[in-house]
């Protein structure tokens, strides 16, 4: 396994702990930019590094920075913590094992883009972590190195913690900001860009925190270190989330581009009972499932393309032979129609007539013709949404069908004449139950 | 001009102001690209991506940084890898927008096909049917099947009252959020908004009271379903069952162009007014309404209208007669007796001519002509000497220009005109100055606020006039708003001219897009004051002639009244004789806006029982006192006006009937592009100079020395919108909103 960049203290005992992080080179980088850097020194330090930004559009952060209109204040830094990607768990992992270095990174980001306030913003179930992370601000306001006039300079930060109220389409920047501004969570039209006019409509650099999480080591190892883990134009490591049906899910760095994804799932303890993969979601559900063919495919952003989906957040769900394509499909599109925001009609749409598209299927009723209606609806949706939820929604339907269709013909033949088998409660719980047949909703309900 | 870019859209070239997007582009070369949330007079929020087109932009070399030229000489177009919203694409050099292609198409079809899913298709009974651009666009664009099943239609709420106006149908409703951008963008309500996500996202009202504007009707405009319908329309009738006249509206000085609505009904046997909408002026109203303007209809179709003479019989009561009894009364009664006439501010301006004519030439010696309410004769003269210039375009104000806006509530008294001066201050940076012993919403915007003690304003600006003349030299234009409320006669006079001396002194006098701009009580305060060139009204007098005075206070005693009238008024009750008027959607005529526009309103609906138009009875009543008049209609009245009021030289009929195209194209087959207002058929009328712009002027009031003030109690405390009053008594839907005049005792600073 590779040598660790965001995980290498997770076996530090405390490292939570201000005195641990900091016996541990924690705050080291922090100095070093506030003692002998200036703040574009930083920021070039990191565009040197070419790390791409970890929240799934793996931009540039260092160019991204850059972006900010000079002489405009005041301007923000907001930290994307709204982690609601299925399969996606290590921004919460990073927070809750070593908070010190996400406030460090956003430090530095700050001082960077010479922004005097920052807004961390957590998915609203992140009630622990942002109790664990608040600690470890207070920790940084006690210890000088947040607040006003830090360690002697005449840089003052101030960071915030800020809880979502549950909606996935927060974690799309904008809709983020629209969020934090305390209006109702739905992307910005853009251009404007929220380097030009983002929270409170000033320039705004906003980044992941496994991003941000990247910055302390850069800055404190240089550009040159950094990219002697992975390729050319995807320098640096990267967390991967394995979950799904494997042995043992978790959170994996590695060098990007050092290992392909058969490896990953033998890095994760094989798949249980060994069983064969069917399916490999590389980016929770908003990239196209690959079939097992794609197996052997790279890590990095150009390869996982190449082969016909995402990267992504890199959070990988691995479906073997026992997963009912179909049902996973379903179980996608609820999750998407469930967390459309509705700005735009074919998300809002769309989502909500395939999803009564797939409870037919699912229930018994469907047809052969359903099937090709659900690629009519996707293909409808597909590059006419105002954000890029839409688009993910139809990932799920279109590739499922693309690699799978004989397993969804297979299914409407199987259960045609209303049998909801082992769906039914799951689609009673869905609310779905007025697409059964009057019969099957008589007997015992959940 | 330089700031012109050039473009293609489907191979057509067109030019258009930088900043331009492509639907309103393509609008200018008659292309229309269909929309839903798009609406040319709201901020663009490419929501419903109905718009979308393919775009290009001249391919560059990276390395030249030059246009890369094809074989045929041409710029090779970089064609955008996807379609693009229309609506929020800014037009550039040299871009390409292709909008026929199949891919476009294909798009519009599937936008539609999703709309639908939702929506309920109860077109039968909805009243946007037939004017609804869902419905058009769908019969245009969409597909003709559904392939949604039926019984899978998401279900909501039909009857929602968002507040008593506006009622909301959530079926319907696509998610546009046209009614919520104008409401925040441009009235600066902020009571609508969007609740939940999703499929389960509606329109919601947070105010309390509920949907608390004055401009809620605009929404059911520009609604492009049937989601939101007014409680006044609301199942009423259909769109194609009615028929559109071209009218005013009277009741504040903003002078909105309506058209008004008309159907035959079965169960009276008569025509009835059922909905008032806007007609398209840019130069007035654009195309909003306020929603006393578009509800206070009900009293033209009264059930207690005047519809009979009435005359006073030997036993002290008032019984039904005729004409010819009604008029030869009068004349056995004023025959050779100076008559005291006094004119209400809403009657035409061709009433009011005829009316001054026969005091002045046919009646007696001795005889008067007054105007109701009195307060406009001590300001009239100086608004039309010192008013807005004759070219002044509200729609130009913006920076470097200052509105000072003085001892008004600008919102309560001519609503429009608070929507169309506050988008002059929000965006497009005039300054503004308000001034007032109260705090207005416009104090939500003022640069600069001054204030003073109730009933003061006269007092405060005596004061400030010298300061605030040097202050406003530099002001590019200079527009100064006042309201007579809370003043005496003496205060109004003095506060007219100190702020005409503010004008005068910092050398905007005279110039367009600058002058005074009276916050007038009617729409037609300005004409009837042109007119009569009123004089005070007397203690006592012989006779008094009143027409359309309503409910004045303080009408001067006679032995012989003359009450005409739409309703049987306080005054009517008292009076010896009862003439029934017409009122203004039953006849012909002009109105002189508060701004001085001259602007013709036309007949909407058949003569209620034997009333008559006020210039009729007055030119009867002056052949039985002698005079040779023969006047048959209005316009001919007018052209005798253009010949006599030296103001009105140049105007006729045909001048105030042109029209023209107003950008935005609004009102005309594309219902989903400006929303139901109607186009301008009637006229977009013409606005007379100020005196202050005539070369041979010289002011005969002495501006440097403005009238010693008394501070008086007055009735009335601040000028509302839903005030109470004869007209609005009678719009049943309006009712919850009507407010009663407070007095309040202003006292000396």
């Amino acid at each position: 396994m590779d040598k660790h960049v965001l995980l290498r203290d997770l076996d530090v005992p405390n490292i939570r702990e201000l005195a641990v992080y900091e016996a541990n080179e924690g705050y080291a980088a922090w100095r070093k930019a506030l003692g002998s850097m200036k703040p574009e020194q930083v920021m070039g330090v990191v565009k040197d590094s070419g790390l791409r930004g970890r929240g799934g559009a793996g931009f540039p952060a260092g160019v991204k920075w850059s972006f900010l209109p000079k002489d405009v204040f005041p301007r923000y830094v907001v930290v994307n913590g709204d982690e609601s990607e299925a399969g996606t768990f290590k921004d919460h992992e990073l927070i809750e094992f070593n908070p010190h270095q996400v406030i460090e990174g956003v430090m530095l980001t700050s001082y960077a883009v010479l922004a005097s306030t920052a807004y961390i913003y957590l998915r609203g179930e992140f009630y622990a972590p942002a109790k664990m992370l608040q600690k470890a601000i207070d920790e940084a306001y006690a210890a000088g190195l947040l607040g006003r006039n830090i360690l002697g300079t005449s840089y003052s930060l101030d960071i915030y913690i800020h809880l979502g109220a549950g909606a996935y389409i927060c974690g799309e920047e904008t809709a983020l900001l629209e969020s934090l501004e305390g209006k109702l969570g739905q992307p910005r039209l853009r251009p404007p860009f929220p380097a030009a006019q983002g929270l409170y409509a000033k320039p705004t650099v906003i980044n992941n925190i496994e991003t941000l999480a990247n910055v302390p080591p850069i800055v404190l190892n240089g550009a040159a270190w950094y990219r002697q883990f992975g390729t050319e134009k995807s320098p640096g490591t990267k967390i991967f989330c394995v979950s799904g049906r494997v042995n043992k899910p978790g959170n994996y760095e590695l060098s990007l581009g050092s290992h392909t994804i058969r490896e990953l799932i033998e890095m994760a303890g094989g798949t249980i009972d060994g069983r064969p993969v069917k399916g490999i979601l590389p980016a929770g559900e908003s990239a196209p499932m690959l079939p097992a063919s794609a197996l052997d495919t790279k890590l990095d952003y150009e390869s996982v393309q190449a082969a016909g989906s995402m990267l992504g957040s890199a959070s990988f769900i691995i479906l073997d032979d026992t997963v009912d394509v179909v049902w996973a499909a379903r179980k996608m599109v609820r999750f998407f129609k469930h967390e459309s925001c509705g700005k735009c009609t074919p998300c809002r749409e769309g989502t909500y007539w395939a999803l009564r598209v797939y409870d037919k299927i699912v229930s018994g009723n469907g047809s052969l013709q359903d099937i090709d209606q659900l690629s009519d609806i996707a293909n409808g949706m597909l590059n006419k949404c105002f954000c890029l939820l839409g688009e993910f929604a139809t990932s799920p339907i279109l590739s499922t069908i693309k690699h799978f269709r004989p397993e969804y013909e297979q299914f409407v033949r199987e259960h045609q004449g209303g049998r909801a088998d082992g769906y039914r409660d799951e689609l009673i719980r869905d609310h779905a139950v007025h697409v059964l047949p009057e019969e099957s909703i008589t007997d015992e309900r959940p | 001009m330089a700031d012109l870019v050039n473009l293609t859209i489907d191979g057509v070239p067109v030019a258009v102001p930088k900043g331009t997007n492509i639907v309103d582009a393509a609008k200018r070369i008659g292309n229309d690209i269909p929309v839903f949330c798009y609406h040319p007079k709201l901020r663009q929020v490419g929501m419903c991506r109905m718009c979308l087109v393919e775009v290009g932009t001249p391919r560059m070399d990276p390395a030249t940084k030059q246009i890369v030229k094809g074989e045929d000489g041409k710029p090779v177009i970089a064609w955008m890898p996807k379609l693009q919203t229309a609506c929020t694409t800014p037009v550039s050099e040299g871009m390409a927008v292709r909008t026929q292609t199949p891919q476009v198409l294909a798009a519009r079809k599937d936008i539609l096909e999703f709309l639908l899913t939702s929506h309920p298709l109860d077109c039968p009974i909805c009243d946007k049917g037939g004017e609804c651009p869902l419905q058009n666009l769908t019969l245009a664009h969409g597909p003709g099947m559904s392939r949604f099943e039926y019984e899978a239609k998401h279900h909501d709420e039909k009857h929602v009252p968002l507040g008593d106006l506006i009622y909301l149908d959530r079926e319907r409703c696509i998610q546009c959020s046209r009614c919520i951008r104008f409401q925040d963008d441009l009235a600066d309500d902020h009571v609508l908004q969007f609740h939940e996500r999703g499929r389960n996202m509606e329109i919601v009202t947070l105010s309390d009271p509920p949907f608390n504007s004055f401009f809620s009707g605009n929404t059911t405009d520009i609604c492009p379903v049937g989601a939101l319908t007014t409680a006044d329309f609301r199942f009423k009738a259909r769109a194609w069952e009615l028929q559109g006249t071209p009218s005013l509206c009277t009741h504040c000085p903003v002078g909105c162009n309506l058209t008004l609505n008309t159907r035959l009904e079965t169960h009276t046997g008569g025509y009835e007014v059922k909905r008032v909408m806007p007609r398209q002026n840019e130069q007035v109203n654009e195309i909003w309404l306020c929603d006393k303007g578009r509800f206070v209809h009900h009293f033209t179709r009264a059930a207690d209208r005047l519809t009979h003479p009435l005359l006073r019989n030997a036993g002290g009561t008032l019984v039904e007669s005729t004409w010819e009894a009604a008029l030869q009364r009068i004349a056995d009664r004023t025959l050779g007796k100076p008559i005291t006439g006094i004119a209400g501010d809403r009657i035409a301006n061709e009433d009011a001519y005829l009316f001054a004519g026969l005091l002045r030439t046919v009646a007696s010696k001795g005889s008067l002509i007054s105007m109701a309410p009195a307060m406009a004769t001590y300001y009239a003269d100086l608004a039309r000497a010192y008013g807005v210039g004759k070219d002044t375009d509200f729609n130009q104000l913006g920076k470097g220009d200052v509105i000072l806006l003085v001892n008004g509530d600008l919102e309560e008294a001519a609503p429009v005109w608070f929507l169309r001066l506050r988008q002059a201050v929000v965006t497009r940076g005039a300054r503004l100055i308000v001034a007032n012993d109260h705090t207005t919403k416009m104090h939500r915007y003022a640069g600069q606020t001054e204030s003073y003690q109730l009933g003061n304003a006269a007092n405060w600006a005596s004061t400030r006039a010298a300061v605030l003349a040097e202050e406003l030299k530099g002001a590019r234009h200079l527009l100064i708003v006042f309201s007579d409320e809370k003043l005496s006669t003496s205060g109004v006079r003095s506060l007219a001219i100190s702020l005409a001396s503010v004008l005068v002194q910092s050398g905007h006098a005279g110039k367009s897009n600058s002058g005074l701009l009276p916050l007038y009580p009617h729409g037609n305060t300005q004409g009837v004051s042109d007119m009569t060139s009123p004089q005070p009204w007397p203690d006592r007098a012989e006779a008094v002639w009143l027409i359309g005075v309503g409910e004045g206070e303080g009408v001067p005693q006679a032995p012989f009244t003359i009450v005409q009238d739409l309703f049987q008024t306080r005054l009517a009750e008292q009076a010896d004789v009862v003439l029934p008027a017409l009122s203004f959607a039953e006849r012909e005529g002009t109105f002189t806006s508060g701004d001085r526009r001259v602007q013709r309103f036309y007949q909407a609906l058949p003569a209620m029982g034997q009333a008559m138009p006020d210039w009729w009875i007055v030119q009867e009543v002056a052949k039985r006192l002698g005079a040779t008049w023969n006047y048959q209609n209005t316009a001919q009245i007018f052209t005798e006006i253009s010949q006599h009021i030296p103001a009105y030289a140049g105007l006729s009929y045909e001048a105030i009937s042109h029209t023209e195209d107003q950008w935005p194209l609004v009102g005309r087959g594309d219902l989903y592009y400006g929303g139901t207002v109607y186009d301008n058929t009637g006229g977009l009328g013409l606005r007379y100079p100020a005196d202050a712009e005539r070369a041979d002027f010289h002011a005969d009031v002495h501006l440097d020395t403005p009238p010693e003030v008394t501070i008086e109690a007055v009735q009335r405390v601040r000028r509302r919108l839903y005030e109470d009053g004869e007209l609005i008594r009678r719009s049943k839907v309006l009712a919850a909103h009507i407010v009663n005049s407070v007095t309040e005792v202003p006292q000396a600073a």
